[in-house]
């Protein structure tokens, strides 16, 4: 008998994927302007800093805010009891109406059906263990994020099945891709209960189109499963195309109501708070409201934070500016790293959104292999001393992806990872031309002595 | 549709416990807009030391305004989502905890992972130690949120240690054993032992032998022992509290294997009366246990800002002290309060040394010995006298007759309110009993009949009745 459970020794927590030990090696050796400027780059987190100064002067100006203060009085005691599991009410009020204008205010949510939780990675355990049994599948499609495979399957048993996008559509989600999935699951014997999908998606950085948002929700009703659209980088939509949020595709459908339809959203991504864990999850269906509310005990947000955040986003002029400003900059994030990375010969996925870019390195495989994947990355992360995301850490089946992060680092900093890349690129067509210089001046020797020996061997068989 | 653990009831929510809780809701008692509402007494909350935590952030106020040294810390505490938690706090932590047990146990920083609330850091010890259908051992009475918290996401199973009044609700050797060969018929594995100590809902600590007789049964059937320490603060009488590290260090078993079989539970919510701000803490000296926990925390992480926060008010030395003393004595007073308002009723408590909640014995106003007298009870009190206070059913007792009554979570004057409502229930009973002792004896069966229909139509609140 195991002294300890399966869970607690088993490796399903998927922190030994290289996505995690990309991270390793860059708290051994983190690179600081001053302190160590030869050292490895962060370029593997999807965190937002861009806009920390704006929030830091809507806390100067409201100081009652984080102080647990309303109008001259203490609310501390109030806020130090308030452990209910629905949430402050001025909180979730402040919250959908927040999410509302991240959507142009083309839906409205009902501030009953949202149900808050420590984060989104416990609001995507908890709609997992409301939806599906040990043992049942969810259908996602590749490349994901790869924190899905602890947060979805580790406690709950649920299993993952992929929906495989490639780069010849880039990355598109397809009928017939969706329709195979769902296939080789039955083929497992695997009741399917859903789909979940990350909308704008991460590592993609695109926003999903109307067709892709239309295919999905006929797909779901026609199946009879459950959809969940997380879509914590809806703030960070940069440029066009606009966000459709899976709640408007539904609106346009007349499907408004659908009660298989849920959203996961996070501050985590758009604010860029997430040390404050904030989460929660968005559901039409009564029953799954309510026994995620209950499930959320298990993952409350502070109160003290619950209230410094209802003052925040209550204040429709902060919300507005903040949204606006801190799209621009990331847009300028985004064009900075995609020039430089053009000047190094390499492309990235056309992006709109997100905290990355999809980095197309596969001409700098020495084959199109997950090895030679491998490979590059443990170059790129020992020799030019970046720490960017394998595509295959994300379940990408084509060989040769990165993703890289823009947004969680000075401009400096990415301007130095951008020339050393370059000099990196330089160095590799420097090595291949010389290599493929070799080979010529090989290949030409060698289909001399080839002939030499070819004429001795006749002579020999002739013998 | 949903899964099952959606759609089922494992949750607990239906208990007596939560039911309570929504009757009050209903109709809450206040002071001056509702004298005449219920009062929760159904809340193991800690309100009466605000005033101490308040004065402290009034002369500190960096603290809450996110600021280190003039220095604004929002960008970092905004960034930080480590699950090792902010080290200072963790080392802040570790020395509350030891000065809590009188420094006779150390504790490493490194071996304590954080978690949203004890509900979490049990649940997440569950899933770390059993698989769904193996069992752990509880002894009863326990807190009705173990139903859900250790069970239901998890599909662990729950077996009762049945403890009784006849030894003061002690844990005993034969009763471990026996609840052991019970989860044995029933083909359950039993992974561990989950104790709470002090205890809720009887506000006692544990003995030392009962302590010994834990730490052997767990060596013995080679399983774990949780101890949830969460009302560790709430000491505030003799006898002291021994820790189950303490007891463990008394054998000198640090180097056996049952050490890393000894785990503790601890939060802020009920010493600090923090129950709002979500941390809860696992202390262990399993390495894996400490890993796999500390990696399940991704699910339930505390707010750095309000590990910021605390890390301040734990790093005042003075304060604490201060803070646990005075604390301990208000508890004190206000448990003396209720033991003494409830004494004048006639009602007996067993007798406690901490928490913040009497485990009061009822059974003599029970018409019956039953579980079903004790709901008649229960509902006459919440719906009748207006006090919202826990059956022992929904603990888990095997005794019909035990509640459990809050006295931390109210003012002086509410207590005393509750107090006059309990004296004139239990005349009014005592009353009503004379009176049918009387006529039992004199009146003739038609008088009887008369009279019976009268007193039943005094003391029956439910109008459904009349309609009989």
């Amino acid at each position: 008998m195991g002294l300890l459970s399966r869970k607690a020794t088993c490796n399903s927590h998927g922190q030994d994927s290289s996505y995690f030990l990309g991270w390793l090696e860059y708290e051994k050796n983190p690179y600081h302007h001053l302190h160590n400027p030869n050292g490895i780059i962060q370029m593997g987190l999807a965190e937002n800093q861009l806009s920390f100064d704006l929030l830091e002067t809507w806390l100067a100006k409201n100081p009652e805010a984080v102080g647990c203060k309303r109008d001259g009085q203490s609310i501390f005691r109030e806020l130090a009891l308030f452990q209910d599991y629905h949430g402050l009410p001025a909180f979730k009020k402040a919250l959908v109406d927040f999410m509302a204008e991240i959507r142009g205010n083309k839906v409205s949510f009902e501030p009953n059906n949202i149900v808050l939780t420590a984060g989104a990675t416990s609001a995507n355990e908890t709609l997992m263990f409301c939806l599906a049994e040990h043992g049942d599948a969810f259908l996602l499609p590749t490349p994901y994020y790869p924190g899905f495979d602890r947060d979805l399957k580790w406690r709950t048993g649920v299993q993952i099945v992929p929906i495989h996008c490639t780069s010849s559509n880039c990355f598109r989600i397809t009928a017939s891709a969706i329709e195979e999935a769902y296939q080789q699951a039955q083929k497992k014997n695997l009741t399917v209960k859903g789909i979940l999908i990350t909308n704008p998606s991460n590592p993609l950085g695109t926003t999903m189109t109307r067709p892709e948002l239309n295919l999905l929700i006929n797909f779901i009703t026609d199946k009879q499963i459950h959809l969940i659209s997380d879509e914590i980088y809806s703030g960070t939509v940069f440029n066009s195309p606009s966000f459709i949020s899976i709640m408007e595709a539904l609106k346009d459908m007349n499907m408004e109501k659908n009660n298989r339809v849920h959203i996961v959203y996070s501050l985590s991504k758009d604010l860029g708070l997430p040390g404050f864990r904030v989460g929660a999850i968005y559901s039409n269906d009564p029953t799954v409201v309510s026994a995620a509310v209950k499930m959320s005990s298990f993952g409350l947000v502070s109160s003290q934070t619950q209230y410094l955040l209802s003052v925040m986003l209550s204040d429709k002029k902060f919300r507005n500016h903040y949204i606006v400003k801190n799209q621009n900059r990331l847009l300028k994030r985004q064009r900075k790293l995609v020039s430089g990375l053009e000047k190094s010969g390499i492309r990235c996925l056309e992006s709109n959104a997100g905290l990355f870019c999809w980095v197309d390195m596969r001409h700098l495989l020495s084959s199109d292999t997950f090895e030679a994947e491998m490979e590059l990355w443990e170059r790129i992360i020992y020799d030019v001393k970046l720490n960017i995301s394998p595509g295959s850490s994300c379940h990408c089946n084509e060989p040769g992806w990165f993703r890289v992060c823009f947004a969680n680092m000075s401009e400096d900093a990415l301007e130095l990872a951008m020339q050393r890349l370059k000099s990196f690129v330089g160095s590799i067509e420097k090595h291949n031309h010389q290599e493929s210089e070799k080979l010529r001046k090989e290949s030409h020797i060698g289909k001399w002595i080839f002939r030499l020996s070819f004429q001795s061997f006749n002579e020999q068989d002739q013998r | 549709m949903l899964s099952s653990k959606a759609s089922c009831n494992s949750h607990g929510q239906d208990s007596s416990y939560f039911l309570g809780w929504q009757l009050y809701e209903n109709n809450p008692f206040h002071e001056v807009e509702n004298p005449t509402g219920i009062i929760q007494m159904g809340l193991a909350e800690n309100q009466l030391s605000f005033d101490l935590v308040e004065s402290w952030l009034r002369k500190n106020p960096e603290v809450m305004e996110l600021k280190k040294g003039g220095e604004s810390v929002f960008r970092e505490l905004a960034l930080f989502q480590d699950y090792h938690g902010l080290p200072t706090f963790k080392n802040e932590l570790v020395e509350y905890m030891a000065k809590m047990r009188g420094n006779k146990v150390k504790f490493d920083p490194n071996n304590l992972v954080l978690a949203a609330g004890a509900t979490s850091a049990n649940e997440t010890l569950i899933f770390c130690l059993a698989d769904p259908g193996e069992a752990i051992l509880l002894p009863t009475p326990y807190y009705p949120g173990f139903d859900r918290d250790l069970k239901w996401r998890t599909g662990v199973e729950i077996v009762p240690v049945h403890c009784w009044s006849s030894n003061g609700f002690r844990i005993t050797m034969f009763a471990l054993e026996e609840a052991y060969e019970r989860a044995q018929k029933l083909n359950l594995k039993v992974k561990g032992v989950l104790i709470t100590n002090p205890s809720n809902p009887l506000g006692t600590t544990m003995t030392k032998e009962e302590l010994d007789h834990l730490i052997t049964f767990a060596m013995a059937k080679n399983i774990h022992v949780i101890s949830d320490e969460v009302f560790s603060g709430t000491v505030f009488d003799s006898p002291g509290f021994i820790s189950i590290l303490e007891a463990a260090m008394d054998r000198n078993l640090e180097n056996t294997d049952v050490w890393s079989r000894i785990h503790i539970v601890y939060s802020l919510s009920k010493d600090l009366g923090l129950p709002g701000f979500r941390v809860g803490m696992i202390y262990s000296n399993n390495k894996t246990v400490v890993g796999a926990s500390t990696k399940m925390s991704s699910f339930g992480l505390v707010s750095s800002q309000t590990q910021y926060l605390l890390t301040n008010v734990l790093a005042s030395k003075r304060f604490t002290s201060k803070y646990m003393k005075e604390n301990q004595k208000r508890l004190k007073k206000r448990k003396e309060m209720l033991v003494s308002g409830l004494k004048k009723s006639g009602i007996e408590c067993l007798k406690s040394n901490a928490g913040l909640f009497c485990w009061v014995d009822m059974r003599h106003l029970l018409s019956s010995n039953t579980l079903e007298a004790e709901t008649k009870l229960w509902n006459q009190m919440v719906c009748d006298v207006g006090l919202n206070i826990s059956p022992g059913s929904s603990f888990h007792c095997s005794e019909p007759g035990w509640f459990r009554v809050c006295f931390a979570n109210m003012s002086r004057g509410t207590l005393q309110v509750a107090m006059r409502r309990i004296k004139d229930f239990v005349e009014r009973s005592n009353f009503m009993g004379r009176i049918k002792m009387n006529y039992q004896q004199n009146m003739s069966s038609l008088s009887r009949k008369l009279l019976s229909n009268w007193v039943r139509k005094l003391s029956s609140p439910d109008p459904n009745e009349h309609e009989r």
